[in-house]
């Protein structure tokens, strides 16, 4: 399936709501996952024979074990209140990417096998059989929602549209038809510790790398321990901080804060991804085995305290599931939040003054925020709600002369996804991506062309991913999206140099 | 007592039970369904008492809706709230002697019908002329505004062209309520204005009305902000440490 050429959507200076187009991405789907990529995860190895049956049947349990699901499929009335707040539909006028259509793909389907109305008024309320040609539009619009809450923000009864991506993802993998993208990255996590497929002896060798450079730079010491039995904490970070541009600057950030504090860390090579894709396909028992790697690691290295680096999903599973898939953390230290943002560790810091900044270090930059999804509406830093607003600003302003929002109603909980996120950040999918980029496309032009902005930090490492690609089609500089650490690593103070 | 009168009778019987078995047997069932996972859609209060406000904030004022869409909002806002007015005004068919507050509204209650009527006319106008919410409408969706402005223009009917004897319909009702049955006036427009209410009442739990106990157990809106703090445990979900599976 080579991706036919598309067309990068004009940028307006104020934001446009389209006119529905049918059908504009009913051609858009990623690749499905192999058999040998299927059979890796205990899944069934392709589309099997009676899937109808078993698809409805996993609907079913489903209905009885998650009660999000159970109450959207009944609660939404139609009132379109969410039509307009998905990047997707914003950025393709196919209108089964407003949220509550792509709900509807599934409440269809619902109403016609599990409600009175359906089974014997099927017209009355729009519910179809589950045919072939639903199953197709599942895979492909259940494979265009990013999963990042911004519907369910607007909805007056909360309904969240990922709840029910997650279920149709769910469904359709254990009938045969997974998402190759997602599956092949758990795969790998359960191979080899992380989604990049980077070997324990690779990653030393970078980690051996990264202080030599550091070393060349600064002239400091700076450690980057792999592990370290008895160290006070173990960070665990997406595994792109490790190769990837930019985020590997963040990780820079994260050990020169922790060696200008005195903090004794260390990475692990058992549990060296933060990122865990069992949330993007739904799958419970894929989350808790990708997240038991991390409660392994911190027994086996005697760690007292987890901290998590820049990663969205990551946080929010860290954040929200941890304590109840691989809690209860009785065996850490409990004067620190379990587990612990690194912005939260760098905020708290820079608040007891630990820690000194040449914020002129970074005055080459003018610097706007992208939130990022699931820390903005799925997660929070610090004490207070809202947190996860206050402190990485707070940090950027701590190290940095030259900040400025982005307009209200595109950040914060009002945050517009990158347009990667929830298992779509993959090249068959390079249309949807850069036309889900554009809502904020739009907010960081008003800004660049109003304030100057030449920096978008983020505290994501899909973000930061979806952002390198997809900035060229909209004509800015791919360099302009770094991470919040990135900019705390170039202004921070180390002490002198040994 | 005339075969009406028993039929209404029954009619309203049939449509109570349906309500309350329906509504009853949809909130156990919600409430049976474990919620495995934290998942409040944040920033989300971090206090039990602080997601009770949030529930209020969202049943009494629509908060999210007023954040998404202003015209929404408005039709739909003025048509609940009427409703209500409405709704308590009507207490003075069920109740002898009639409580003080309901006496109060009852001239209010008289526009609230107007308003009411008019709330749903602006909700089902975005129905035709809103692309994005004509192309999400169903035939249900209509047919629910139909419905309730149908029963909103025969009472109006009966409170403002052809009238009815309240007394004789308020004999019947409370006659209902002791099981001593009161014949009903054999009014067209009374008798089409409560045969929709009981058809209103019957299909609650069937439909998408089961927004209003929806609402309050939605995991997104009621769960309180503490994954850290407490840890959330459910029946399926035990998450007691099991080793990952080795691969
Ligand atoms: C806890 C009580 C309730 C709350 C918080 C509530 C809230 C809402 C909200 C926020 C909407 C969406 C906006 C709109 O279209 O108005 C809505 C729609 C609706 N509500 Fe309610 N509601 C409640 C009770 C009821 C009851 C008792 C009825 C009917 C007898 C009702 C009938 C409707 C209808 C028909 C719609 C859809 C309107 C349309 O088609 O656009 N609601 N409700
Ligand atoms: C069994 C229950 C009901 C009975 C016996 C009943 C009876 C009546 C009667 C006798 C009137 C005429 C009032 C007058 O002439 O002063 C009336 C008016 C009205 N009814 Fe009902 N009704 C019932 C339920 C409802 C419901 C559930 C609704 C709304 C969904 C509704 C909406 C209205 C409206 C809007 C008016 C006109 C304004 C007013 O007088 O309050 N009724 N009803
Ligand atoms: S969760 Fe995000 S991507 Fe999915 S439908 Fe809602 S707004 Fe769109
Ligand atoms: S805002 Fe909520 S209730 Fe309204 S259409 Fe969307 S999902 Fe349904």
């Amino acid at each position: 399936m080579a991706a036919a050429p598309f067309a990068t959507p004009q940028l307006k200076g104020y934001p446009v709501i389209p006119l529905v187009q049918q059908g504009a991405m009913a051609h858009s789907k990623p690749f499905v996952a192999s058999a040998p990529i299927q059979k890796a995860l205990g899944f069934p190895e392709e589309l099997v024979e009676n899937w109808q049956d078993k698809a409805i049947a996993k609907m079913g349990e489903l209905l009885g074990k998650y009660r999000s699901l159970r109450v959207y499929m009944d609660t939404c009335v139609h009132c379109g209140a969410c039509s307009d707040k998905c990047h997707y539909f914003l950025g393709t006028g196919d209108p089964k990417n407003m949220p509550v259509a792509r709900q509807d793909l599934m409440r269809k389907v619902y109403r016609r096998y599990f409600t009175f109305a359906g089974k014997y008024f099927p017209w009355l309320v729009g519910a179809v059989d589950l045919t072939k040609e639903v199953l197709d539009d599942w895979y492909s619009y259940y494979n265009q929602c990013s999963e990042c809450r911004r519907c369910s923000v607007f909805c007056p009864y909360g309904i969240d549209t990922a709840e029910v991506t997650m279920a149709a993802r769910e469904i359709m993998a254990s009938v045969g038809q997974g998402q190759k993208y997602s599956n092949e990255i758990i795969g790998k996590v359960h191979r080899i510790g992380n989604n990049l497929g980077i070997p324990a002896k690779a990653l030393e060798n970078t980690l051996e790398g990264l202080e030599e450079d550091t070393k060349e730079a600064t002239g400091v010491d700076v450690r980057f321990p792999l592990n370290v039995k008895g160290a006070e904490v173990l960070l665990v970070t997406p595994s792109a901080d490790f190769f990837s541009e930019p985020h590997v600057e963040s990780l820079i950030g994260y050990a020169k804060v922790f060696h200008a504090a005195g903090i004794s860390w260390t990475l692990s090579s058992h549990a060296s991804e933060a990122g865990n894709f069992g949330l993007f396909i739904g799958n419970y028992d894929q989350m808790r085995d990708i997240s038991m790697r991390v409660r392994e690691a911190a027994l086996e290295l005697g760690v007292k305290r987890i901290i998590v680096g820049e990663c969205g999903h990551a946080w929010r599973v860290a954040y929200n599931f941890w304590n109840t898939l691989i809690g209860p953390f009785d065996f850490l230290d409990q004067r620190y939040p379990v587990p612990q943002h690194i912005c939260e560790c760098t905020y708290d810091l820079i608040q007891r003054g630990a820690l000194t900044f040449d914020r002129e270090a970074n005055d080459g930059r003018i610097i706007t925020f992208h939130d990022s999804c699931n820390v903005a509406r799925a997660s929070r830093m610090g004490g207070m709600p809202g947190g996860q607003f206050i402190i990485p600003r707070a940090i950027i302003k701590a190290v940095a002369n030259h900040f400025h929002d982005m307009a209200p109603e595109t950040i914060r909980e009002q945050t517009f996804c990158c347009g990667g996120g929830g298992g779509l950040l993959t090249d068959d999918l390079m249309e949807l991506r850069v036309k889900g980029a554009l809502p904020r496309m739009e907010a960081l032009k008003s800004v660049v062309d109003e304030h100057g902005v030449n920096f978008m930090a983020t505290i994501c490492a899909i973000c930061k991913a979806q952002f390198s690609k997809v900035l060229p089609s909209y004509g800015f500089e791919m360099e302009m999206i770094g991470g919040v650490h990135q900019l705390v690593g170039t202004a921070i103070r180390l002490g002198s140099p040994k | 007592m005339t075969l009406l009168t028993i039929l209404f009778a029954l009619l309203f019987y049939v449509a109570t039970a349906l309500l309350v078995g329906g509504v009853g047997y949809k909130i156990y069932v919600y409430s049976r369904t474990p919620a495995p996972l934290k998942i409040p859609t944040t920033p989300a209060p971090v206090t039990q008492s602080g997601v009770a406000l949030r529930l209020a904030r969202e049943v009494v004022f629509f908060e999210s809706l007023f954040k998404s869409s202003k015209w929404t909002w408005l039709f739909g806002w003025l048509f609940h709230f009427a409703l209500l007015l409405v709704v308590l005004r009507h207490l003075r068919y069920f109740t002898e002697p009639v409580w003080a507050p309901i006496v109060l509204i009852q001239p209010l209650g008289t526009y609230a019908g107007f308003a009411m009527v008019a709330g749903l006319a602006g909700l089902w106008a975005r129905r035709f002329f809103v692309d994005r919410v004509r192309y999400i409408s169903t035939p249900s969706d209509h047919l629910m505004l139909v419905l309730l402005i149908a029963i909103g223009l025969t009472g109006l009917g009966m409170r403002f062209v052809a009238h009815t004897d309240i007394v004789a319909v308020k004999a019947f009702m409370l006659g209902l309520l002791r099981f001593d049955w009161q014949p009903l006036p054999a009014d067209p427009v009374l008798l089409v204005h409560l045969f929709l209410v009981a058809a209103l009442m019957a299909i609650f739990p069937i439909s998408k009305l089961l927004h209003a106990p929806g609402l309050f157990f939605s995991p997104a809106l009621n769960q309180v902000d503490n994954p850290r703090e407490a840890r959330h445990v459910t029946a399926w979900a035990t998450g007691a440490p099991k080793p990952a599976k080795e691969a």
